[in-house]
């Protein structure tokens, strides 16, 4: 692995209004648009909200059980790493594993709603220039906040003292061409997600920070900017990165950023860099304001079946079918529903399921909207997987490798190191469901040695 | 909500391999109305009687390998390919050496090395060297193209029907009355007799740059071309190194001797040049994968043409200039790999 580099980060941030175009990626046809007539509109609280115990590091241990009277932001769920939050004031009828997206089963806190709605007394706000690092860190754990990009990845872990951190980035390029959860949380909220990344850049002991938007969310960048301005601060740059997907993937961001590379099976930490989503720096933003932990978050509803598609804030737990109603409901039948985007999303069998805290969009498509299967033709080696990689990979040699069972290939032509961010399939003209295939190796290989 | 379980991604965008195929035979109709307008309807009768013996062929294959025909004769390649090989093949050919040609490419070099996809040699390419090997004779009725001053007789469909399929001309014609030597074939002779460019270049059949009326038809396949590079179905990079890789070694010899070299311009307009670079060595399969990889490769088809050319037997040395690149493209790809994200 490469030392760490103690250099400064590439000079300044600054605006540049022709971003470098990476010649990996592609543009797919966006429909963001959609959502994003109307600003973020606060859904109903839910009749029942399902909130899960689990995030990317394991799962909290429940505090409470049947029977018990929880108000809103009492603690349900305890773990050092991210704690969980009543979302709701209600009773809990149930502690058990329940389906939530893209799990068949998840132990849950299940709440019924009784009103009116009071909020946990214990919540108060703190001064981080009163915290030490650590402490900044423990309130976040406490507070229950992971990233809310979609990984659930525990933030107080990446905020952990060790190597020297050059510089903190805040994702604000949305990966996904439909969703515009971050866009729209940029525009309104420029001042929690600013605050919140200097509580972060405070906790990482670091003096800079870089705001990475997207070539296609003006508004967002210069809402930023006007922030950054007023308040005078010169250690929060802002960086616009081309629209090409995967943008805001994280190690495609950095190099971007930076020009240079995550090593392999590495961390953006291994050279000087932590990455935070922009949803998150408001959520930290608010946990230190007002005492609010993570009971709620921002979901694009979206899709060619939903009446008024847009932005909407959710309580965790809350059933996505509450914000398909909230949203004016379908406008015709939903072919498919997927939390998340075309590219990476999960799709669902119906919308029952909870918002969780990884829930950044649901996508119900009409007919015809996502493509139908097509029936598989042999790979015709064009090439086509291979200039949209944004990992440098030859998917069409990789699949080649899978077909022979060759692990030797698997390794050396870099199966490890496929994001799985779907762009090979896309363009596959022989429509090979190459993703999928890496997916499953990839989680075959993870459990295999049991990393 | 009908498919819950379908992994990422959920969408597609709308290239396929049939639609590729389709935009590649749109692309090549203008300079099939071209070759029809010059050398008469022949390309037309070559091309449906290659486009049959391929798809049968390929029918014939699928089923002895087992393989799904609805799906594979749908896709467009095989019929590619018979066309691609009729642009190759003079106007008046007879049918059995087109049918060889066609049954050849796709039977031998497409299937029995696995199919779509597995090829390692360009079938097209692959069932006219066959030809160029077996029937020069064969291979050398061109009619004088209908253009300025030339003493040329367009033949009708059915005078070309007949002859394609009888061997002979009908209304007391022969083919010697008919018929013209292709500029390249006169530069070939007329240099290997120590006669210089100019002299050669007096002859009727030559435009001005290379054949008179091929020309305009490869201005057609450049229009084409440039349909593909738009929509996206092939890159730059192939052609533009594949021209690159003739046009260089040829400026540099005919700077240094324009009597005893063809300029540049000419091996442009003449024989396959803009066919290979835009139609032939952008094929796919038998093509590298990375753009540095389709760059040398490209380089090696211009190049090898240019030296066929010079000193080879063959007038047009596009066909053979094709496979051999086509040869090494397992070892372009082997070391054109992308560096890999964070190694
Ligand atoms: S899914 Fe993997 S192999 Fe395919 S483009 Fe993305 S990173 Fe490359
Ligand atoms: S895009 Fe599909 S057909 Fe083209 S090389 Fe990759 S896997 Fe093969």
């Amino acid at each position: 692995m490469a030392e760490p580099s103690t250099a400064a980060p590439p000079a300044a941030w600054t605006y540049d209004p022709r971003p470098r175009r990476p010649d990996w990626g592609l543009y797919a046809p966006t429909l963001k648009l959609a959502s994003m007539g109307h600003p973020i509109r606060q859904a109903p609280l839910p009749a029942e909200a399902v909130i899960p115990l689990g995030h990317a590091r394991g799962s909290a241990r429940p505090l409470v059980s049947p029977g018990d009277h929880v108000l809103t932001g009492q603690p349900v769920g305890s773990d050092a790493a991210a704690a969980v939050h009543a979302s709701i004031t209600g009773t809990v009828v149930a502690v058990e594993p329940r389906p939530v997206p893209g799990q068949a089963a998840m132990p849950c806190v299940v709440l019924r709603r009784t009103d009116p709605e009071h909020f946990w007394p214990d919540l108060a706000a703190a001064d981080p220039a009163r915290l030490a690092p650590e402490e900044i860190a423990a309130h976040i754990a406490a507070g229950g906040i992971v990233g809310l990009g979609g990984a659930l990845f525990p933030t107080a872990v990446k905020l952990q003292p060790g190597r020297a951190i050059r510089a903190l980035v805040i994702n604000g390029a949305e990966c996904e061409p439909w969703i515009s959860c971050d866009e729209m949380l940029l525009r309104e909220r420029a001042a929690s997600v600013i605050r919140g990344t200097r509580i972060m850049m405070r906790a990482l002991g670091t003096q800079r920070a870089v705001i990475a938007v997207e070539a296609d969310m003006p508004e967002a960048r210069v809402a930023l900017a006007d922030r950054l301005q007023a308040e005078a601060d010169d250690h929060i740059g802002i960086a616009v990165v081309t629209a090409k997907y995967p943008a805001g993937g994280e190690r495609q961001l950095i190099e971007l950023l930076t020009g240079e590379q995550v090593p392999s099976g590495g961390l953006p930490r291994d050279i000087g860099y932590v990455c935070q989503n922009a949803g998150t720096a408001a959520a930290v933003a608010d946990l230190f304001d007002t005492g609010r932990p993570l009971i709620s978050r921002i979901v694009t509803v979206t899709g060619g079946a939903i009446s008024a598609p847009g932005n909407f804030e959710a309580r965790i737990g809350t059933p996505l079918a509450d914000l398909v109603a909230a949203a004016g409901g379908y406008s015709v039948t939903a072919q498919r529903l997927l939390m998340g985007g075309p590219m990476m999303g999960i799709a669902l069998a119906d919308a029952s399921l909870p918002v969780t805290r990884a829930t950044n969009c649901l996508v119900a498509a009409a007919a015809g909207e996502l493509a139908p299967p097509q029936p598989e033709l042999p790979c015709i080696r064009c090439g086509e997987c291979v200039q949209v990689c944004p990992a440098r990979l030859l998917p069409n040699e990789l699949l080649g490798a899978l077909v022979r069972g060759d692990a030797a290939a698997l390794a050396e032509l870099g199966l490890a190191d496929c994001i799985e961010c779907g762009s090979c399939d896309y363009v596959c003209p022989s429509a090979i469901a190459l993703t999928p295939r890496f997916a499953a190796a990839r989680a075959a290989a993870t459990s295999g040695t049991g990393r | 909500m009908t498919q819950p379980a379908a992994p990422a991604p959920h969408w597609h965008g709308a290239g396929s391999v049939p639609a590729m195929m389709r935009q590649v035979l749109y692309a090549l109709l203008p300079a099939a109305a071209a070759h029809v307008f010059f050398y008469g309807p022949g390309l037309l009768v070559n091309a449906l009687v290659a486009t049959l013996a391929a798809l049968a062929t390929e029918a014939l294959a699928l089923r002895w390998r087992g393989q799904p025909q609805r799906l594979f004769l749908s896709d467009g390649s095989a019929v590619v390919t018979a066309v691609l090989l009729a642009f190759c093949l003079p106007p008046l050919t007879p049918w059995w050496v087109t049918v060889t040609g066609a049954v050849f490419a796709v039977g031998v070099a497409k299937h029995l090395y696995g199919g779509l996809g597995l090829n390692i040699f360009n079938p097209a390419m692959a069932g006219f060297a066959l030809l160029l090997l077996c029937f020069p004779a064969e291979l050398t009725a061109w009619p004088p193209p209908r253009i300025g001053d030339l003493d040329y007789r367009t033949l009708s469909i059915g005078q070309t029907l007949f002859y394609v399929f009888s061997g002979r001309l009908l209304d007391g014609l022969v083919l010697d009355a008919v018929t013209r030597a292709t500029p390249l074939e006169l530069a070939k002779t007329g240099l290997a007799q120590m006669h210089t460019m100019s002299e050669i270049r007096s002859n009727p059949v030559f435009g001005d740059f290379g054949g008179a009326g091929w020309e305009w038809v490869g201005n057609f396949v450049t229009l084409g071309g440039g349909w593909l590079l738009y929509r996206g179905i092939i890159r730059w990079q192939i052609p533009a190194a594949t021209l690159a890789g003739i046009l260089l070694p040829a400026l540099l010899f005919w700077l240094a001797d324009p009597e005893t070299h063809p300029s540049p311009l000419f091996q442009l307009w003449t024989g396959g040049t803009l066919l290979a670079a835009f139609f032939i060595a952008t094929d796919p399969v038998s093509s590298p994968v990375t753009s540095r990889g389709q760059v040398i490769y490209g380089l090696g088809c211009g190049l090898l043409t240019f030296v066929i050319r010079a000193w080879g037997s063959f007038p047009d040395g596009v066909a053979f200039a094709v496979l051999l690149m086509n040869a090494a493209v397992p070892v372009i790809d082997r070391y054109t790999r992308p560096h890999i994200y964070g190694r």
